[in-house]
C-alpha cells in the first residue's frame, strides 16, 4: 500500500528501517536476554536526527509531528519492540512539554531531547492507580517557590535512564482527578531516586522502573500548565502518544509476519513447502490483511492528530486498541506457523509474541480504550442535541 | 584540509552477470550502491574533516545515475559531489579512468589527501587509486588501516601487509587507498539526507577537463578485453557413506584414479 508519504517521510522510513535492520536486529535477542538498556542504539538514534522528528523546528526538531513519529516507530519495532521503546517512550514523556510547556520550558528541555542527548519518561502509574488517575497517592505540596513531591511511581518506561520526567502528582487530594497536576522533574534532583527494576515478560530491551520521591523539591516553574490540569495534560498526552503505541504494535506484528511468511516458504512437510497448504495460506492472508488495516488506521489517526483536529481521543484510542489486539493475534499465529520451533527461544518469533502483549496493556488498557471510544461517541451524540 | 574521495557506483551484488556478446556487465535489474570499500574512504575523509577542518569533495566518473552515489556520500557528511560524466569516457579501462579522475582532481586545485577504497567490488582491480597518484605524480600508500597522525607536510599511516602492518610516513599531498579495518562507516542522518537531496551535483564533461581527447574512453584504453565469461560453478563433491574401514579403501581408489 502507498500511504502517500512526503519525500521527507520516505527518508525517515528508510533511515529507521536501515537502523533497525543493520543495528537493532542483530542485537535484539541479546538485549531481550540480558534486559540491559540499549545505550549504543540510543546513541545511533541520536546521531540519526530521528529523536527530533516529532518536535517543532524552533526547538531543534524537524517538526514532523505524530505522523513522522509513527512511521519511525513502526520501522524500529519491526526489529525489536523493546529497543524501539527508548525512542517511543521518550515521545510519551515529551508530549506534555510540547502540548502544555511554557516557552521557557520548551526552550529548556526540547532541544536536548530532539538532539537525542536526553531521554524522557512519563510517570502517572502507581501501585494502586493506573487507569484510575483519581486515586494517585503521590503528592506535590507548594512551599514558597517550590513544590515538594512525595510518593512512588511504578512501571515507568525509561525509568532510571531518562533525564527528563513528566510526573503526575496530586496538589489537592480532595478534588480527585481534578486535583492532579503535572510537573517536569529532572534526574539528579535531590530526593528523586529509582527503585525496583522490573523483570518483564517482553519488551525486555526497555527499562521499566520505580520512581521514588522523598521530599523532592522542584522549582515551581516546573509545573506544566497550572495546578489541577494534571489529568487533562495526561489525557491529551495519551491522545497524541497512542498512535505511537499502535505503530509499535504494527511494527511488532509486521516483524513477526515477515519471519513467518519466509519460514512458511522454507519449511517443508509432506514433500512441499507448508506455504502451499491452504490452511497456512489463509492464515498468512488474514494476517497480512489485518496488519494493513491496522497500519491504515494508525496513519490516518496520526494525520488527524497532526491536522489539529479537536476530537482525537476516540480515533487515537481506536488505533491503539485495534493495532494492539491485531498484534497479539498475529504474533500468536506466527508462532503457530513456526510450530514447535516457534516455541523455542532459538528462533526469534516467540519474542515478538511476548513483546506484543504489553501493547494491549500500557498507555491505557484496551478496556480503557473502549471506554474512551464509547465516551467520545456518546459525547458527540450529546453535542448534537 | 582539502580532502578528495574517489568513489565508484557498482551493482549491489557480487554475483554479477555478464553479457557474453558485448563482454560487459549486465546492469539491468540490479540496484546500484557505492562500492563498499569506498564507504570506508568516505568515512575516513569525513573524520579527517571533523578533526582538522576543511572540506570533503567526493568525485566519481560514471553515467548520470552515479550522481545518486554522490548524494549518498553527502548524506554521511561529505560537503560536495562532482560527477565526471560524458559519452567520451565510456568504456574506459583503469588507466584511462585514473587519468581522467587525475585531471578532474587537478581542476579542483589544491588538494591535501586523496582517499580511495582499496578496490571496487565489481572489477576488483585495485588499480584506479594507484593510477591516480601516478598520473598526478604524488606518493601513494595502499591498504591503509589507520591514519595515525597528520602534520603540516607529512602523514603517518599504518598499512596492512600479509603478515602484519607497516608504519609509513608519507609527504602530503598523497593518495591513500583504505581497507575496511580503518573505521566503521556511519549511517546517514536525517539532516544529512535532506542536505543531500538539495545538493547541487556539478557535472564535468570532457570539455571541462584539460585532457588529451585521444587518451579517453574505450579507444584511448590500452586494455582490450578479448573475452569475459562466467566460470562454470564448481560441481558438488561426492559423499562416501559407510564404516570407516570400508570407505577408506574406496577413498584411496578414488584418489588414485583422479591423480
Amino acid at each position: 500500500m502507498d500511504y502517500l508519504f512526503t519525500e521527507e517521510q520516505v527518508m525517515i522510513r528508510d533511515l529507521a528501517r536501515q537502523i533497525a535492520e543493520e543495528k537493532i536486529r542483530p542485537v535484539a535477542a541479546e538485549y531481550d536476554e540480558s534486559g540491559e538498556f540499549p545505550w549504543p542504539i540510543v546513541k545511533i538514534l541520536a546521531e540519526s536526527d530521528l529523536c527530533g522528528i516529532y518536535i517543532p523546528e524552533q526547538y531543534g526538531g524537524t517538526g514532523g509531528g505524530v505522523t513522522d513519529l509513527v512511521i519511525a516507530t513502526e520501522e524500529l519495532s519491526k526489529a525489536c519492540g523493546g529497543i524501539s521503546l527508548a525512542f517511543a517512550a521518550t515521545a510519551l514523556g515529551t508530549f506534555p512539554i510540547i502540548l502544555y510547556g511554557s516557552e521557557e520550558q520548551k526552550k529548556k528541555f526540547l532541544p536536548d531531547i530532539a538532539a537525542g542527548k536526553k531521554l524522557a519518561a512519563f510517570a502517572i502509574t502507581e501501585a494502586e492507580a493506573g487507569s484510575d488517575a483519581g486515586s494517585i497517592k503521590t503528592t506535590a505540596k507548594k512551599d514558597g517557590d517550590s513544590y515538594i513531591l512525595n510518593g512512588t511511581k511504578q512501571w515507568i518506561t525509561n525509568g532510571g535512564e531518562a533525564e527528563v520526567y513528566t510526573v503526575i502528582a496530586m496538589t489537592d487530594r480532595t478534588k480527585g482527578a481534578r486535583g492532579a497536576s503535572a510537573f517536569i522533574v529532572e534526574k539528579g534532583t535531590p530526593g528523586f531516586e529509582f527503585g525496583k527494576k522490573e523483570d518483564k515478560m517482553g519488551i525486555r530491551g526497555s527499562a521499566t522502573r520505580e520512581l521514588i520521591f522523598t521530599d523532592c523539591r522542584i522549582p515551581k516553574e516546573n509545573i506544566l500548565a497550572r495546578e489541577g490540569m494534571g489529568f487533562i495534560v495526561a489525557m491529551k498526552t495519551f491522545d497524541n502518544s497512542r498512535p505511537g503505541v499502535a505503530a509499535q504494535a504494527v511494527g511488532i506484528a509486521q516483524g513477526a509476519f515477515d519471519l513467518a511468511l519466509k519460514y512458511s516458504h522454507e519449511r517443508h512437510q509432506f514433500g512441499q513447502p507448508i506455504s502451499s497448504f491452504q490452511g497456512i495460506q489463509f492464515m498468512l492472508a488474514d494476517m497480512a490483511t489485518q496488519i494493513e488495516a491496522a497500519r491504515a488506521l494508525v496513519i490516518s489517526a496520526a494525520r488527524m492528530v497532526d491536522s489539529g483536529a479537536k476530537n482525537i481521543a476516540g480515533v487515537s484510542a481506536m488505533a491503539k486498541l485495534y493495532a494492539s489486539d491485531m498484534a497479539m493475534k498475529v504474533t500468536v499465529d506466527c508462532v503457530q506457523i513456526y510450530g514447535g520451533y516457534g516455541y523455542m527461544k532459538d528462533y526469534p518469533v516467540e519474542k515478538y509474541m511476548r513483546d506484543a502483549k504489553i501493547t494491549q496493556i500500557y498507555e491505557g488498557t484496551n478496556q480503557i480504550q473502549r471506554s474512551v471510544i464509547a465516551a467520545s461517541l456518546i459525547k458527540s451524540l450529546v453535542k448534537k442535541k | 584540509m582539502n580532502i578528495v574521495v574517489c568513489i565508484k557506483q557498482v551493482p549491489e551484488t557480487t554475483d554479477v552477470k555478464i553479457d557474453p556478446k558485448t563482454n560487459t556487465l549486465i546492469r539491468e535489474g540490479v540496484a546500484s550502491i557505492i562500492n563498499p570499500f569506498d564507504t570506508y574512504a568516505i568515512e575516513e575523509g569525513v573524520r579527517l574533516k571533523e578533526k582538522f577542518g576543511g572540506k570533503v569533495t567526493v568525485l566519481t566518473m560514471g553515467p548520470p545515475q552515479a550522481a545518486e552515489a554522490l548524494r549518498e556520500a553527502i548524506s554521511v557528511g561529505a560537503d560536495e559531489g562532482i560527477l565526471v560524466s560524458d559519452r567520451a569516457f565510456a568504456g574506459s579501462d583503469t588507466w584511462v579512468t585514473s587519468y581522467t579522475l587525475a585531471k578532474a582532481i587537478e581542476k579542483l586545485g589544491s588538494v591535501d589527501i586523496i582517499l580511495c577504497g582499496k578496490q571496487a567490488s565489481d572489477g576488483d582491480t585495485a588499480q584506479v587509486g594507484p593510477g591516480i597518484s601516478t598520473h598526478l605524480d604524488i606518493p601513494q600508500v595502499t591498504y591503509v588501516k589507520k591514519i595515525e597522525e597528520i602534520k603540516d607536510e607529512t602523514a603517518r599511516v599504518e598499512r596492512m601487509v600479509e603478515e602484519g602492518f607497516e608504519i609509513i610516513e608519507v609527504p602530503i599531498p598523497c593518495l591513500m587507498t583504505v581497507v575496511k579495518e580503518i573505521n566503521e562507516p556511519r549511517l546517514p542522518s536525517l539532516k544529512g539526507k535532506m542536505k543531500a537531496r538539495k545538493a547541487e551535483i556539478a557535472t564535468w564533461t570532457v570539455n571541462d577537463l584539460d585532457v588529451n581527447k585521444a587518451q579517453l574512453g574505450l579507444d584511448g584504453s590500452p586494455t582490450k578485453v578479448v573475452k569475459i565469461f562466467t566460470p562454470p560453478p564448481r560441481k558438488g563433491g561426492q559423499m562416501l557413506k559407510g564404516e570407516a574401514d570400508e570407505i577408506a579403501g574406496v577413498l584411496v581408489d578414488l584418489l588414485k584414479s583422479e591423480l
